[in-house]
C-alpha cells in the first residue's frame, strides 16, 4: 500500500499543511514532529515561492518569511529526507509549477521519489495541462494530486476519474485562507466526485475549527487545514511547536469522532 | 497540451477555480469576434469614441537629423486616454457586458491600462475595480485620482514587490474569489488563454492601419517596424498584420533598465529562461530556483519580469527580433523627440524610438521604419524631472 493510501486506511484522514522553512528549515522540521504527534495523517509541505496566486494574506507572508530564510526546494529535499529517517508519514508537496519547471521534471521526480516525496499539489496546474508533468512523475511513482473547485461542475469527470493520490476539493471560491463559513453545497460536490474517483476524497480551504473540522469529515475521506495551522507559526515564531500541537490534537480528536 | 498554445508557449496554467471561467470567456470570445453586431459596435467605438483611425505621421525632421531611413510614428498617443490601451479595454468591457457581467476588474502599472479600464467601465455602466502596485500608487498618484474621477475603486496592492506583477497577482485572486459577475480585463498579450490571442486581436487594429497607411502614404511596406515590449500589447497589435511579410522586420524593444548586466533591468528576452507563470508558459525573470526576479525599469509600464507568448515563439521561431534599450537612452529618446517633433511620448514608448535613432543612420534614404508610439508622456513628465534632478515644486 503506499504512504498515500495508508494515510486514509484508518478513519477520516487528517492533512495538516505547513510552509517549509518558515521561520527555518529546522523549525519546519520541529513543527512536522509536533504535527505527527499531535495526530496528523498527511504532511503537506508548501515550497515557498515568490508568487503564491492562489494563496490568501496568511500564507502568502509564510512564502514571504520562507524565501528570506533561505529556503530552497533543494533544501526542502533534505528536510523530506531527514524526516524519513524517522517516520513513515506520507508526505506532499505543494508547489506551483515554476520551480518545478525550472528544476527540470524529470530531475525534480527523481529526487522527490529518492527523498520520499509521496505526492505533488500543483495549484497552477489544471488538467488540462497535466499532461506534460504526469508523463514523467509517473515513472517516479510520484503522485500528482488534482483539484476540484466550486465551479468545476462538468470537469469532475474527467478530473476524479484521472486522479491520483486523492482528490483535494476547494470548499470555497478565491484564495486560500481562514473562513467563519463555508456556503459551498460540498455535499453533492464531494458525491458527484466520489461516483467517479478511485481514491479518496479531502476537502481544504477555509477550515479553521474544531467544529469545521468534524462537519467536513463527515461528508470527506479528508479534512485539510492549512492557513490555520501557519498562522500560528506566524504568531508564535520558532515558539509556536506546542501550540501548533495543541491545535492539531484538537482538531484530530474532532475529526475522529466521525 | 492544453489550447492556446504558441509553439511550445502559451496554454492555461491557472487554478482549477478559474478553468471553467476561462472556458466560457473562449467561447464568448470565439463567438463574438465573428458577430456582425458585436463587430461593428466595437468599429463605433474605435471611430466615435476613441478616435481611431490614429495617424501615421512622417517625422520629417527627425528623419533628416539622423540621416537615413524615413520615420513613421503610428500615433497611438493620439487615442482618447493616451495610449493603444483603449483598443483592447473597449473590446474586453464590450465582450463582458455582451456575457452579463456587471463588474470588471484590472491591473495597471503606470496607470494606463487602469485608466482605460476604468474609461470604458463608465462608457458602458459597468463597476469597476482596479489594482495598483502600493509602489506604482505613489509614483503614479495622479493617475490614481484619474481612475477615482471615472468612478473606479482603486486598490493598493502591498504584497510583493508593490508593483506591477503583484497587481496581476492580487487581481488574479480577486478573480477567483469572484467570477460570477465579473470579468478580468487583463491588460496585455499575456495571462492564460484566451487572452493572449484575444488582446492580440483588439490591438491588431494598430497594424492593420498601420499598413494600410504605409502603403497609400509611400506605396510600399516599411522595412521595419519597432514597439516597445513589457507583457507586449502594443507591439504584438503592431506586428501581427506584418508578420506575412517576411522583408518587414518586426523588432521589439525592451526594458534594460540600469544595463541588462547589472540585475537592474527587465530584460526578459536578453536575460529570461522559459517558465511557467501568470498562466502561461513563456521567457521570465528567474532565478535558479525558479523565483520570479524583481525587476526594474524607470517606465512602469515595462517594468515586468516576463512577456506575452506570442512574443516568445516569435523570437524563437526567428520572425521577430529583440533588443534592449537603458533607462538613460529611453530618457534620450524621450527628449529628442520633444524637441525634434513636438511630440512627448511615453517613456515606454521611448525605448522604441531609441532603437530606431540607433538603426536610422545605418539605413538607406529609400528604407522605412515606423514606429508604434504607444502612449502619451504627460503620465512621465514627473519621472523625467526626478531623474534629471529637477524639483518641480509639485
Amino acid at each position: 500500500m503506499s504512504r498515500i493510501k495508508n494515510a486514509f486506511a484508518s478513519g477520516k484522514a487528517f492533512i495538516g499543511f505547513i510552509t517549509g522553512g518558515d521561520p527555518s528549515i529546522g523549525k519546519t522540521h520541529e513543527f512536522i514532529r509536533q504535527m505527527i504527534r499531535g495526530g496528523v495523517d498527511l504532511i503537506e509541505i508548501g515550497i515557498p515561492f515568490s508568487d503564491p496566486v492562489a494563496e490568501g494574506t496568511v500564507i502568502q507572508e509564510a512564502n514571504q518569511r520562507a524565501l528570506a530564510s533561505g529556503a530552497t526546494p533543494k533544501k526542502l529535499f533534505g528536510l523530506v529526507e531527514e524526516i524519513r529517517a524517522e517516520s513513515e508519514i506520507p508526505i506532499v508537496f505543494l508547489t506551483y509549477l515554476n520551480p518545478v519547471y525550472r528544476i527540470g521534471y524529470g530531475e525534480f521526480f527523481d529526487r522527490c521519489a529518492k527523498a520520499g516525496v509521496d505526492g505533488l499539489i500543483i495549484p497552477d496546474l489544471p488538467f488540462e495541462e497535466q499532461v506534460e508533468v504526469k508523463s514523467v512523475s509517473s515513472g517516479f511513482g510520484v503522485d500528482v494530486i488534482s483539484l476540484v473547485a466550486p465551479t468545476s461542475e462538468g470537469r469532475i469527470k474527467k478530473i476524479a476519474s484521472e486522479a491520483e493520490g486523492f482528490v483535494y476539493i476547494v470548499s470555497s471560491m478565491g484564495v486560500t485562507g481562514i473562513r467563519s463559513e463555508i456556503k459551498t453545497d460540498l455535499k453533492s460536490i464531494v458525491s458527484s466526485v466520489k461516483s467517479y474517483s478511485t481514491v479518496p476524497v479531502a476537502v481544504g480551504f477555509g477550515i479553521n475549527t474544531p467544529s469545521q473540522a468534524s462537519s467536513v469529515a463527515e461528508i470527506a475521506d479528508g479534512v485539510i487545514i492549512g492557513s490555520a495551522i501557519v498562522k500560528i507559526a506566524a504568531e508564535y515564531g520558532g515558539d509556536a511547536g506546542e501550540h501548533i500541537y495543541e491545535y492539531v490534537k484538537s482538531i484530530k480528536a474532532a475529526i475522529s469522532l466521525c | 497540451m492544453g489550447k492556446g498554445r504558441f509553439g511550445v508557449f502559451g496554454g492555461q496554467y491557472i487554478p482549477e477555480t478559474l478553468m471553467n471561467e476561462l472556458i466560457n470567456l473562449e467561447k464568448a470570445y470565439e463567438f463574438y469576434k465573428t458577430d456582425s453586431g458585436f463587430l461593428e459596435e466595437l468599429r463605433a467605438l474605435f471611430a466615435e469614441y476613441a478616435g481611431r483611425p490614429s495617424i501615421m505621421y512622417f517625422a520629417e525632421k527627425m528623419t533628416k537629423d539622423l540621416g537615413g531611413a524615413k520615420i513613421y510614428l503610428k500615433r497611438e498617443d493620439l487615442n482618447h486616454t493616451g495610449s493603444h490601451k483603449i483598443n483592447n479595454c473597449l473590446g474586453q468591457t464590450l465582450l463582458a457586458k455582451r456575457m452579463g457581467k456587471t463588474r470588471i476588474i484590472a491591473e495597471t502599472g503606470a496607470g494606463q491600462h487602469g485608466v482605460a479600464t476604468a474609461t470604458a467601465a463608465a462608457l458602458m455602466g459597468l463597476s469597476c475595480e482596479i489594482f495598483m502596485g502600493k509602489e506604482d500608487t505613489e509614483r503614479q498618484a495622479l493617475n490614481v485620482y484619474r481612475m477615482e474621477l471615472l468612478g473606479a475603486k482603486v486598490n493598493a496592492v502591498s504584497s510583493g514587490t508593490m508593483t506591477l506583477k503583484d497587481a496581476v497577482n492580487e487581481t488574479m485572486r480577486e478573480w477567483a474569489g469572484r467570477v460570477h459577475d465579473t470579468h478580468y480585463v487583463l491588460g496585455s498579450v499575456m495571462g492564460p488563454h484566451p487572452f493572449p490571442s484575444m488582446v492580440r486581436d483588439f490591438q491588431s487594429i494598430i497594424g492593420r492601419e498601420a499598413r494600410s497607411q504605409l502603403l497609400e502614404q509611400e506605396g510600399k511596406l516599411p522595412n521595419a517596424v519597432l514597439a516597445c515590449v513589457g507583457g507586449g500589447s502594443n507591439a504584438m497589435g503592431m506586428f501581427h498584420e506584418f508578420i506575412p511579410d517576411a522583408d518587414v522586420r518586426l523588432i521589439g524593444c525592451e526594458a534594460a533598465g540600469l544595463g541588462v548586466d547589472t540585475g537592474k533591468h527587465a530584460a526578459t528576452m536578453a536575460k529570461g529562461e522559459i517558465g511557467v507563470f501568470h498562466g502561461m508558459k513563456s521567457y521570465f525573470c528567474q532565478d535558479e530556483n525558479g523565483q520570479i526576479a524583481p525587476v526594474y525599469s524607470i517606465s512602469a509600464g515595462l517594468d515586468y519580469p516576463g512577456i506575452g507568448p506570442e512574443h516568445a515563439y516569435l523570437r524563437d521561431s526567428g520572425r521577430a527580433e529583440y533588443v534592449p534599450v537603458t533607462d538613460e537612452e529611453a530618457v534620450s529618446a524621450f527628449e529628442y523627440l520633444a524637441r525634434t517633433e513636438g511630440i512627448i511620448c511615453a517613456l515606454e514608448s521611448a525605448h522604441a524610438v531609441y532603437h530606431a535613432m540607433r538603426m536610422a543612420p545605418e539605413m538607406g534614404a529609400d528604407e522605412i521604419i515606423a514606429i508604434c508610439l504607444s502612449g502619451r508622456g504627460d503620465k512621465d513628465v514627473a519621472a523625467i524631472a526626478r531623474y534629471k534632478g529637477v524639483n518641480l515644486h509639485e
